[in-house]
């Protein structure tokens, strides 16, 4: 028994808050590209990452598409749309004060969530589990539903993955050079304005491809990212905006804390990230892993 | 403000109008009987309630001929955003400038008690049909609305009572972290105490949570009989959910659904909700005249109504037959002839409404039936049990109303 | 160039005179045309949409957590009304601003060394903490709020329950506070405001202690927006949750872009217009469509109106009145 709580009940809480750490930092990693490289503040990520749940609700229903298919098929649809929204909305105000992007998404991700509330109501819909993922693994202490297994897993090869392609390839060292001396870039013949629509449009996809993820596990509704999308601001903050290692770490530990406090004290639940974020930010200004500008 | 440089030029308007022998409408304000339909229309509520609501309400009124001695019905409505702030306003609005006469609908609890208040100043009548706090009737009753259809106290003391009478003695109380959340979860662990049962534990979760994982597990670990959830809407709808994908039910446990409607078992489906156990007032099926005034009201809508939505019908009818007897609108006058005259319609036989304004009657344990056992898109319920109105309802001799307590 | 600014002034200065003159005329009319109830409210968000107006369009702040102000001068003062009957309201306005203006002090003391996007983070942070402490206090109400209040007598002597008289009361509040955010901006402590946000390393090299007149800014910007609550609460005769929520941060922000940033009657004009859009639009059919309709009108100013309303009519002016 660990402080009144049995240590079978304690490992469980904390494989679940693993689970949605995995998720924080999936989302979170979205966020931490696009501002790390574009210096935009996405405040549409959350209703981003509801399209992308939505969309596959709706291919399901009106197209039989399974999940599968879904899973690739939506984050390279919501993708696009992302890329579209940067190149006609965000690009025009580049060179502006950055939180000029912040009020513009805010306004997008009104805009989208308002939308689907008036087409779709505000009632979750369910999306099924995939049927191989149905059932529940024994771990001894729990019993784990074995489709959140599988988010685990998918979240972390899809960070993994995205921290290969901007750390380790060519690719990725464009954009970084890109985010620190634009003009020379150009210079050598790289498309700038291309490469950063195609970055915004790769992190609206992360999050998307989240979305996806999220359906079988919370019902699809419209609202469904408004509430998460400031914890994961919270989660971008703590990190250090432009760090992609510092958004995945605090994510996984931010599932962790919000898993613990769900045991010890569940009211406060959805409010001790802005603690941490603030305690945070009081010690070290640019966040975990952040860097001095 | 013009409001009182035309009052009394009406006053006298009217005085001479009944010197010379018009008809007995002196008592109905603008010649109009003022209705206005205050609910959340686009929220969470929406289907419980909502615009289904409202077209319960255009029945009734269709049904007393659109017209009480001659003075028009007119029908106001607003969507109240499942805010009190707008609720509050939109009722402060429609008494200054409609001089509305009775506010119905009326969603969330602190929706209610707003704009309970602001009627209570200015003295109009208010007809709750769908918010469900008990202290509507209690803290914060006030002589000037009558509560209709449940309430917390009703609903947790009605399942928990007779799940426990049936063996499930031992309880895990989720309840959402909210003023409604925590009226039920103390309603349910004093019923739950106060049969033999006992209560394992509880956890509150902050409303509209979307990851109930966690609450599940530490619901399975405590290993009570039964898991009682104390929240509403969304926040039942992703517990149940949740509860079936960590196989809650598989292991003998049991859900007792707290404030579940139809609409709910609609939505999640019967694989996902049979054997679920709740309380209900009214539903569509129970006897010749629910099941007749439901098809009516499906030919309208293409949806089954909840029993909020004929609980509105009912209010309303009740209202404008006393508004009809009285033949004025007068709040207090219209109040006292609803409480003087019994309910006997299509939502209950044996109504009553007290001092406190509760209207009390007979309830019903009802439990989701198998798909199996379901013949239609809608038979969704089999009637368990009866529970008379004295059981269910808060007895007058706990009550903390004013009204009561003043006597 | 200072020679320019003089001349300009005089003539600016009477074009001003008969502006602010007007305005006043239609502020003491206005009841009498349009619904008290809607006006009141107009004038409580301008008041706040000027306060915050203060922090980001002079000093070049955006804080995301303003409505904690709001809602502390709310609760506090609403509580105080509803416990001590004999409390006369402008004493439970005043409780109510100074409580907000000491949670300002607090929250600027802990925000104001961070810059931009780290400033209106941890803002937000602090405010999402504030709404938390609101919702779990059993003296707030919770998710009900405080209902029932009294607006009682003013001095002791004039019945606040007739909304004429409630208004002009209302009126003279956010009349003060602009008068207030005037001074203040076009004082000499407004003038290095400004020269913190065009320069701040200048600033400080100039000797300037920067932090201090950052946070005296703040503090004033918090209190100003707890009376603009604190009096909202007097007039609706309630305070809940609405108001520290982060989405009335939003809001607020919405209010003043529209209106123009860093102008004095930018605010006014956002702010009357946004509650004006809600009012109108919450009671037809348009209703659900308010949160797109508000987020078409963020896009628009941000992509095309970034100097607001007031901030373009201001340039044209400048441009074609020569």
């Amino acid at each position: 028994m660990i402080f009144d709580i049995p240590a079978s009940v304690l490992f469980g809480q904390l494989t679940l808050g693993l689970i949605n750490g995995a998720f924080y930092a999936l989302l979170s990693l979205g966020l931490a590209i696009i501002f790390g490289l574009l210096k935009v503040i996405n405040f549409a990520h959350g209703a981003q990452y509801m399209l992308g749940a939505f969309v596959a609700l709706l291919l399901l229903r009106h197209f039989g598409i399974d999940y599968w298919t879904a899973l690739l098929l939506v984050p390279v649809l919501v993708g696009l749309f992302g890329a579209a929204l940067e190149r006609f909305l965000l690009r025009p105000i580049a060179n502006e004060n950055h939180l000029y992007s912040l009020l513009l998404t805010f306004g997008l991700a009104l805009i989208i969530q308002g939308l689907f509330t008036n087409l779709y109501g505000t009632s979750g819909n369910s999306y099924p589990i995939p049927e191989v993922f149905r059932g529940a693994l024994n771990l001894g202490f729990m019993y784990l539903p074995t489709y959140r297994a599988w988010v685990v897993v998918a979240a972390l090869v899809a960070c993994f993955l995205a921290w290969f392609v901007i750390e380790k390839t060519r690719l990725g060292s464009y954009l970084r050079a890109g985010t620190e001396n634009p003009k020379l870039m150009q210079g050598f013949g790289i498309n700038m304005p291309f490469l950063v629509t195609m970055t915004y449009g790769f992190g609206v996809a992360l999050a998307a491809f989240a979305g996806v993820l999220a359906a079988p596990l919370y019902s699809v509704s419209p609202g469904m990212g408004a509430n998460l999308l400031i914890v994961v601001f919270a989660v971008v903050v703590i990190g250090g905006m432009g760090s992609i290692v510092g958004a995945v770490i605090t994510g996984l530990a931010m599932g962790l804390i919000e898993g613990l406090t769900k045991v010890f004290y569940p009211q406060g639940a959805s409010t001790v990230i802005f603690l941490v974020m603030a305690l945070v930010l009081l010690i070290k200004p640019h966040g975990l892993f952040g860097k001095e500008p | 403000m013009l409001n009182k440089t035309i009052k009394p030029l009406a006053a006298a308007l009217a005085l001479s109008l009944t010197t010379t022998g018009v008809t007995a409408n002196e008592g109905i304000s603008n010649n109009e009987v003022r209705i206005g339909y205050l609910a959340d229309m686009t929220g969470s509520y929406r289907d419980l309630g909502g615009p289904g609501g409202l077209e319960a309400l255009r029945m009734a009124v269709e049904d007393v001929g659109g017209q009480i001695n001659g003075a028009k019905i007119v029908i106001y409505h607003a969507d109240d955003r499942n805010s009190p702030d707008v609720g509050a306003n939109t009722v402060r609005e429609w008494i200054d400038r409609r001089n509305v006469d009775v506010v119905a609908g009326l969603v969330s609890s602190a929706v209610t008690i707003a704009a309970t208040r602001i009627l209570e100043e200015h003295n109009k009548l208010g007809l709750v049909s769908i918010s469900a706090s008990s202290a509507i009737t209690n803290e914060y009753c006030t002589a000037n609305h009558i509560h209709w259809v449940y309430d917390t106290y009703a609903m947790a003391n009605g399942t928990a009572k007779a799940i426990v009478r049936q063996g499930g003695d031992s309880w895990y109380i989720l309840a959402a972290d909210y003023a409604f959340g925590h009226a039920m979860e103390s309603d349910v662990e004093r019923t739950v105490l106060a049969e033999g049962g006992t209560v394992r534990g509880k956890s509150r979760h902050p409303l509209s949570s979307s990851d109930f994982s966690s609450y599940i597990l530490q619901a399975q670990a405590s290993g009570a009989k039964v898991i009682g959830l104390a929240n509403a809407a969304s926040d039942t709808v992703n517990a149940i959910t949740t509860a079936r994908q960590f196989g809650l039910t598989d292991s003998g446990q049991s859900l007792a659904g707290l404030m579940v409607f139809i609409n709910d078992v609609h939505a999640l489906g019967l694989e996902a909700t049979q054997g679920l156990q709740l309380t209900t007032g009214w539903y569509w099926d129970q006897n010749e005249e629910s099941r007749a005034w439901a098809q009516r009201f499906y030919e309208r809508t293409k949806r089954m109504p909840t029993m909020v939505q004929a609980g509105i019908y009912s209010s309303t009818m009740h209202y404008l037959n006393a508004v009809k007897a009285t033949g004025t609108d007068e709040a207090q006058t219209v109040r006292r002839q609803m409480i003087n005259t019994p309910i006997n319609d299509m939502y209950t036989s044996n109504g009553h409404i007290r001092e406190d304004g509760r209207m009390v009657y007979d309830m019903y344990l009802a439990q989701v039936k198998t798909p199996a056992e379901s013949t239609g898109e809608w038979d969704l319920y089999k009637i368990v049990s009866t529970i008379p109105g004295e059981d269910a309802f808060r007895p007058l001799s706990e009550s903390k109303c004013k009204l009561i307590t003043q006597q | 160039m200072n020679l320019i600014k003089t001349r300009l002034r005089t003539g600016h200065e009477r074009t001003q005179l008969y502006l602010a003159l007007a305005l006043l005329a239609i502020g003491l009319v206005a009841p009498f045309v349009a619904y008290p109830m809607l006006l009141m409210k107009m004038l409580c968000f301008a008041l706040f949409a000027c306060a915050f107006n203060l922090l980001l369009g002079f000093v070049g702040l955006l804080s995301f957590g303003h409505a904690a102000f709001l809602a502390t001068g709310g609760y506090i003062t609403g509580y105080l009304l509803s416990r001590y009957t004999g409390l006369t309201p402008e004493l439970g306005i005043l409780a109510g601003t100074l409580a907000a203006t000491l949670l300002g002090l607090i929250f600027g003391l802990l925000a104001i060394r961070r810059q931009g996007i780290y400033f209106a983070m941890i803002t937000l942070a602090l405010a999402q903490m504030t709404y938390f402490v609101f919702l779990q206090a059993p003296f707030t109400g919770g998710e009900n709020g405080l209902h029932g209040l009294q607006r009682g007598k003013l001095f002791g002597l004039i019945e606040l329950n007739n909304d004429l008289s409630m208004y002009y009361l209302v009126l003279a509040v956010f009349v003060f506070g602009f008068l207030l955010i005037r001074r203040t901006v076009q004082s000499p402590f407004g003038q290095v405001l400004r020269a913190i946000r065009e320069n701040e390393p200048r600033a400080i090299s100039l000797g300037y202690n920067v932090d201090a007149y950052k946070l005296l800014a703040f503090v004033l910007s918090a209190g100003l927006a707890g009376l603009a609550g604190a009096t909202k609460t007097v007039v609706f005769q309630f305070a809940t949750l609405t108001d520290a929520h982060w989405h009335m941060s939003g809001e607020v922000i919405l209010m003043t872009l529209l209106g123009g940033v860093g102008t004095l009657l930018g605010p006014l004009l956002g702010s009357s217009l946004v509650v004006w859009l809600h009012h109108v639009l919450g009671g037809s059919a348009l209703g659900n469509w308010i949160s797109v309709i508000l987020g078409v009108i963020f896009v628009l100013c941000v992509l095309m109106f970034r100097d607001g309303i007031v901030g373009y009519i201001q340039k044209f002016i400048k441009r074609n009145l020569r």
